[in-house]
């Protein structure tokens, strides 16, 4: 069997970075390979050079052994290339078919053929087992099947290699497992796939070969069967990983943070938190674990100041903090990591060295009577992204709108540890985050419980909730159903806690 | 290209594609753009190009008269802009400023250096008392600014009607008493330089007030909190900052920059209050220079001299057979290809690319 693309030797800069350097990528025809990275590898500017979006300085591409130059993506249509883009490009309030024949409508003189479109669509939709209504409005349809759609588009302008780039950070997991089912039919069809992912266990699940990419560099390709996730996780991350966090036993002492009967409002109006109780100590972890929308972000809102507490009581220590502003707060020794980055924890438009004396731009040394000290404020950047790995292309300079997601959330996670709160709220730390910053983030929350700080962890991954938590207290429309210590549940109970059909109150009847 | 070139370049380039746009005009109305051009020197020169006429220095005092104004507004605009609100209340602010000038310094009798002061202070807290008004219906209750700002335009308006004929006694249904020199900008010597123009101390608060403006933005904690705002309310908030509290201020002050064009135009150009049939267009002028000037204090500067330059330029063109309205089309297509940035962005990233392209050529 031949390669159906070879990217020889590429090379793309963009301003202050090297995106893709000396990369070669072989694809063999009808097989799926994947492209494996971080966040920032270069994985989507190697596609989108092989797509026509991006010109490589450097480096060829051939299509079935056929010297090509891809101007733009019409050449790339032309050649039978076709992108699945993350963000799907569909017409809400038009059918599925109408979103299919856009650009290429059949026609029947003036007027536009749908009866035969729609045929064609339905045709192709049963050869692969897309299962996809033809007649339907994108706005009715899920996202998994608008993704489909997607698929669609590109099949009926015949393409034969057909690139998916982060396919499944939007898909349950039920669509996840349909998705793969679709990508082995469509092999056994005869197309070729070009998977782009940070996720381990899809590429095993479903790739034949993957080439990793670390830093805009090749690192190397390998046949998935006979190599380990483990293995392809070192090669992306350029160390071993651990998936396991490394921590030893919790040392829990004072009560740090208290919470007595709180009710908070949600965006509905309705109670989202019911007169909750929660303590959480010095020295630990505690997960708050739930379905979303349980009330987890009214309970974190509401100790951080964002959202106002209708009754209750929070206490920061021994001081009540219920209906403090937030300066105070912050300042009596709260930290929080926001849910949402780029709503909360950054204002984008900001240069990063700005965006990291985001709580403290008033304090000495990056003021003094109310006068910047630009100095102090660009050192503070200096030696947060030197401390905490952060990277961007500019240094302290860099635009927060330009930085990657995974080092948006490490400069956000290096402003907060470096305030030191003694009780720290962290809010799905690593949502979109890829191996090594997820390993990086738990290993600093870990450190910072060590130094005795009390940390409240909210997420919706169970994994990262039962590897990083001491102690779990699970929410349930909007009240703890139950607090268990990590070490000894498991998912299961977890889980039917969580859905409510399971209550467990620790000894006292306390929560 | 840097953020920093870009910021300069695409405001130039528009300036240039609004003069060529005129002068296109002018040409088809027959007439030449070289005269054209001639009065826009004069205009802010007094240089005559293309007659052998002597050096006449009153043009360059009235151009400065014209660009004051403007460039307060200007900041007025800016102000808010940074905070990510739509302040359009410079010109009712102006006039409350005016008012406040005129009654200062028709009640107030004291010596210049306390009189002159207290002028230019009332008009500064009367705009700043208008601005807060949108700003804190905004901050309180989410009223949107730009409709309260302009109501507070027809208040500013009546208001200052009222008071000029029913309380300082109007002399001919136009203008109150003339004031006592003591609160007066004006200058014999300014005059006796420019030939008798209306030249005044004026453009010295101007100038402090563009320091102050860049001072307040750019080194400030106050500048730095009131930018996050503008940019990010969300995570100004998470952060602690009092984003409420912030909209109110930004509003005043753009307020008071406001407030001081009016006693500028009153106690400087003028010397007597005036009522008004309508608004006289200065705080709409200031939204131009401020978008031109990219909210920048720099490039209010350069665009309100620019801005100014074309009115005093219009009664020259006009005397050259050129229509006056040419002058009021460039201004406009300025702001319109200012607006158009991003394309014009696109079109240089095109032309900066193919240049590439054919350089890969030649050295193959």
């Amino acid at each position: 069997m031949g390669y159906i693309i070879e990217m020889l030797n590429i090379t793309k800069d963009f301003p202050g970075i090297r995106a893709n350097d000396n990369v070669t990528l072989q694809v063999e025809e009808r097989s799926i390979h994947a492209l494996l990275g971080e966040n920032g590898a270069g994985k989507s500017t190697l596609m989108s050079i092989l797509f026509g979006l991006y010109k490589a300085e450097q480096g060829s591409i051939r299509i079935r052994g056929k010297e090509v130059s891809i101007e733009d993506p019409n050449v790339a249509t032309s050649l039978g290339i076709g992108m699945v883009h993350q963000h799907f490009k569909l017409v809400q309030n038009f059918t599925v078919t109408e979103n299919i024949v856009l650009g290429s409508e059949p026609r029947k003189g003036i007027l536009l053929d749908t009866r035969s479109a729609e045929k064609k669509v339905e045709s192709i939709s049963k050869l692969y087992g897309l299962a996809v209504d033809p007649r339907a409005k994108i706005e009715d349809i899920s996202v998994g099947m608008q993704q489909r759609v997607e698929i669609l588009k590109m099949l009926y302008r015949d393409a034969e290699i057909l690139i998916f780039d982060e396919p499944t950070a939007v898909l349950t997991p039920q669509e996840i497992h349909e998705l793969m089912q679709i990508m082995r039919r469509l092999v056994e069809e005869g197309k070729t796939i070009v998977l782009i992912t940070h996720k381990l266990k899809e590429i095993k699940a479903v790739a034949d070969r993957c080439t990793v990419l670390r830093r805009g560099r090749c690192v190397g390709t390998v046949p998935v069967a006979s190599t380990t996730e483990e293995q392809m996780a070192e090669m992306m991350v350029g160390r071993e990983v651990n998936f396991h966090v490394e921590k030893g036993a919790a040392a829990p002492k004072d009560v740090l943070l208290r919470i007595r009967d709180l009710d908070v409002k949600n965006s509905k109006g309705l109670l989202g938190v019911k007169k909750l109780s929660l303590e959480v100590r010095a020295g630990e972890i505690l997960g708050l674990c739930g379905i979303d929308g349980n009330g987890q972000t009214e309970l974190i809102q509401a100790i951080t100041g964002l959202a106002k507490a209708e009754s209750g009581h929070i206490f920061l220590r021994e001081k009540e903090i219920t209906n403090l502003p937030i300066r105070e707060r912050l300042d009596l020794g709260l930290g929080h990591i926001p849910e949402d980055r780029h709503r909360h924890g950054l204002v984008l438009d900001f240069n990063l060295d700005e965006n990291l004396v985001l709580h403290n731009y008033m304090q000495r040394p990056f003021a003094s009577w109310g006068v910047l000290n630009k100095k102090a404020i660009k050192d503070n950047a200096a030696r947060l992204i030197e401390e905490f790995d952060v990277r961007s292309g500019q240094g302290a300079a860099t635009p927060a709108r330009s930085m990657s997601g995974g080092n948006q959330q490490k400069a956000i996670v290096a402003r907060e540890i470096d305030r030191s709160p003694d009780v720290f709220i962290v809010a799905q730390p690593t949502r979109g985050l890829d191996v090594g910053a997820i390993e990086y983030i738990h290993k600093r929350i870990v450190a910072e419980r060590d130094k005795g700080k009390a940390i409240l962890l909210a997420s919706l991954e169970l994994d990262e909730i039962m590897d990083v938590s001491d102690r779990i207290a699970v929410i349930h429309e909007g009240e703890i159903v139950g607090i268990v210590q990590a070490a000894q549940t498991d998912e299961n109970e977890l889980g039917l806690m969580m859905s409510g059909s399971l209550r467990k109150t620790p000894k006292g009847g306390q929560a | 290209m840097t953020k920093r070139r870009e910021k300069i370049l695409l405001p130039l380039l528009a300036v240039l594609l609004g003069f060529i746009l005129g002068s296109l005009i002018v040409i088809a109305t027959g007439r030449s753009p070289v005269a054209m051009f001639a009065a826009m020197v004069k205009g802010f020169s007094g240089l005559d190009i293309i007659n052998d006429v002597p050096w006449n220095t009153r043009y360059i005092g009235e151009f400065v008269i014209n660009a004051m104004p403007i460039i307060l507004t200007g900041l007025a605009f800016a102000f808010a802009s940074r905070t990510g609100l739509f302040s359009i209340g410079a010109e009712g602010q102006l006039m409350v400023g005016s008012l406040a000038a005129t009654a200062v310094a028709l009640l107030v009798q004291a010596p210049r250096f306390i009189h002159l002061p207290l002028v230019l202070m009332a008009s500064i807290l009367a705009g700043a008392l208008w601005g807060a008004v949108p700003g804190f219906l905004k901050a309180r209750f989410n009223v949107h600014e730009v409709t309260v700002s302009i109501m507070m335009n027809y208040i500013a308006l009546h208001l200052n009607n009222f008071v000029i004929l029913n309380i300082f006694g109007s002399q001919d249904k136009v203008k109150t008493a003339f004031f006592p020199e003591t609160a007066l900008l004006k200058s014999p010597f300014l005059q006796s330089i420019t030939r008798g123009s209306r030249l005044n101390w004026g453009f010295i608060p101007v100038i402090l007030a563009l320091v102050v403006f860049s001072f307040i933005i750019n080194k400030t904690t106050f500048g730095y909190s009131l930018r996050a705002v503008g940019y990010n309310k969300d995570a100004s908030r998470y952060a602690g900052m009092k984003v409420n509290r912030n909209i109110v201020l930004s509003m005043m002050i753009a307020g008071a920059f406001a407030g001081l064009a009016g006693s500028v135009i009153t106690v400087g150009t003028f010397n007597f209050g005036r009522a008004m049939s309508a608004a006289e267009g200065y705080g709409f002028d200031g939204i131009a220079v401020a978008l031109v000037g990219g909210n920048e204090a720099s490039g209010i500067l350069f665009a309100g001299m620019l801005f100014g330059m074309l009115k005093s330029a219009q009664p020259l063109m006009q005397s050259q057979g050129i229509p006056r309205e040419i002058a009021g089309i460039i201004q406009a297509s300025i702001v319109l290809f200012v607006a158009m940035r991003y394309g014009i962005k696109m079109l240089l990233e095109r032309f900066k690319k193919q240049q590439a392209v054919t350089a890969d050529g030649d050295r193959a």
